[in-house]
């Protein structure tokens, strides 16, 4: 399959303090990387490095062969091609649910009003939250918010997700709704980076999982592997934390 | 044989009149409070009275601010001031609004080639917020037509003016900037991350939620530049305090400036109320909100 996403020795400083330490990583297309880590590891940083909301100071990173900040995105052709969704949401709290999925596409990139809200009525339908254009966020579920934000993402027809811990905002009971829809994504072939605390989750839907300790990727390959015989000694102390705390 | 209520209810038809006794509790309940309200209120402001009208000078005092034919006379002219003063009022209001709003946005401008602005409002800042309302009128009232600018107006109303929209500009800026800073950083994130331009994420994203954050506080603003327009009399500008400071001068009579009082309560009493609702109602938003 095609490389779709490729990090070579990415660092990273926060004043002074090494958060991502010479990380290598390659994605090809419809493949999902779990990213798994203990917090603070790095996991959010990797991730927002890859759609330049956090610079790299040093290494590459690649999207189809190009440099992430090099011309051949222009100004927004990289946040045309890959979203992101956050944990917290971050709708938009002042603007409708249709609001919030047309901004992107009306304000960013030209498409006119009548074009993004058809787009965005049909992917809200396709994920359940037609009846919801015309809300305001804090009238929602979290379930629903971040249902809002997946779609958001999807606006602009992008065809890589980052996804970071999603599910982690919600209520138990409201996690597997999302989930399914991730795994929906996957089935449609969405390429996707997913930072996630949810083992099962990442055993059933990551084709590899990847363990950040300190900023840098000490192990990684299938989940039936990593989690079955982890080689690394932290990477088996990482998930026997994991399992004292009964989330495998 | 159990404790009964009507043991100790007080005659033989006690079963019967318990809706009558509980509506005669509720006229009392209604009543009373407002019997002491108004009793209270009578004999504070009735010892008030009799403290001041005992007072050897008050039958003078009484001439001199309370004189009702002066007040009369004094009325339009007074009046006319008043007008000048509401449009002082309103004018500036637009331009301190705008202009504290450049000035607020330059500031919390992210990106690099913005600092050479950041410092300058920061300067600007300072400067304006370390100097008293009444100098720096003084100041622009009387110094900068001395100067005789071309091309502008040599009036101490528009140099007063100015003076005002400079210094509110500097409080204001600092509630704006506030109100973007109060905004949650995700916010930031999400907008880049979509692909907005630092300027369209400060217009689109973050300057509406900003503004709701600081509407209280801008209201209250509002209320005491309604009333600090007043500091302009003091470069000559015929407003209500000067036109009843005129008519003083005149008469040596001082009801005009009751007559100016009256009419500033009657302009901000409705502002400060609508502040006040402004406030209530944001704090029930974020009540509903966080709920
Ligand atoms: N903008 C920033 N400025 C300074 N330090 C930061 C910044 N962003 C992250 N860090 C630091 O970098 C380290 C890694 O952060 P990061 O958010 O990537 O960790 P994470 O693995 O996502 O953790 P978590 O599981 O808690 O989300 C942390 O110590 C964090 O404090
Ligand atoms: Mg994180």
């Amino acid at each position: 399959m095609a490389e779709r996403i490729r990090l070579e020795g990415v660092g990273k400083s926060f004043a002074g303090r090494r958060v991502l330490d010479a990380v290598d990583l390659s994605v090809a297309a419809h493949e999902v990387v779990c990213l798994i880590g203990a917090s603070g590891s790095g996991k959010s940083t990797l991730l927002r490095c890859i759609n330049r909301l956090v610079e790299a100071d040093e290494g590459r990173i690649l999207l189809d062969g190009e440099p992430v900040d090099g011309p051949a995105f222009g100004r927004t052709g990289l946040q045309r091609r890959i979203g992101i969704v956050f944990q917290s949401y971050n709708l938009f709290p002042h603007m409708t649910v249709l609001g919030n999925v047309t901004l992107a596409p009306r304000r960013v990139h030209g498409v006119p009003r009548a074009e993004a809200e058809a787009t965005a009525h049909r992917l809200l339908a396709e994920f359940g939250m037609a009846e919801f254009a015309g809300s305001y966020p804090e009238r929602l579920s979290g379930g629903q918010q971040q249902r809002v934000a997946i779609v958001r993402a999807l606006a602009t027809g992008p065809d890589v997700l980052l996804l970071d811990e999603v599910t982690a905002a919600l209520d138990p009971e409201l996690i597997g709704e999302v989930l399914r829809i991730v795994r929906g994504l996957k089935d449609a072939g969405m390429t996707m980076v997913v930072v996630t605390h949810e083992m099962g989750f990442a055993r059933d839907v990551a084709d590899r999982v990847c363990f950040l300790d300190a900023g840098r990727i000490v192990e990684s390959g299938p989940p039936a592997a990593l989690f079955g015989a982890p080689e690394h000694p932290r990477t088996r102390r990482f998930l026997q934390r994991i399992m004292d705390a009964g989330r495998l | 044989m159990s404790l009964r209520p009507d043991a100790d209810a007080g005659g033989a038809p006690a079963r019967r009149p318990l809706p009558p006794r509980r509506r005669r509790g509720g006229w009392r309940a209604a009543v009373v409070p407002g019997v002491i309200s108004l009793a209270s209120l009578a004999a504070v402001f009735g010892a008030l009275g009799w403290w001041i009208g005992s007072a050897e000078q008050w039958p003078r005092i009484r001439l001199q601010f309370f004189n009702l034919e002066a007040m009369q006379a004094s009325f339009p002219r007074v009046l006319q001031g008043f007008w000048v003063s509401m449009r002082i009022w309103v004018t500036a209001l637009v331009f301190i609004a705008l202009w504290a709003l450049v000035l607020a946005v330059l500031r919390s401008l992210r990106a690099p080639w913005f600092l050479p602005f950041r410092l300058m409002v920061v300067i600007y800042i300072d400067i304006f917020r370390g100097i008293p309302a009444l100098l720096l009128v003084l100041l622009f009232g009387f110094g900068i037509p001395a100067l005789n600018l071309p091309g502008l107006p040599n009036s101490g109303l528009f140099w007063g003016t100015v003076a005002m929209v400079v210094c509110y500009s500097a409080y204001v800026a600092e509630i704006y900037r506030s109100g973007i800073d109060a905004v949650h950083e995700g916010q930031w994130a999400a907008a880049k991350a979509l692909g907005l331009s630092e300027w369209q994420t400060m217009l689109y994203a973050i300057l509406p939620q900003a503004l709701r954050n600081v509407l209280p506080a801008l209201m209250n603003i509002v209320v005491a530049l309604q009333k600090d327009v007043a500091l302009l009399s003091v470069i000559g500008v015929r407003d209500a305090v000067r036109e009843a400071q005129i008519y003083t001068a005149q008469t040596f009579n001082y009801s005009s400036l009751i007559v100016a009082a009256g009419l500033f309560m009657l302009a901000t009493i409705p502002m400060a109320r609508l502040a006040d609702w402004v406030t209530r109602a944001d704090r029930a938003r974020r009540l509903q909100g966080a709920g």
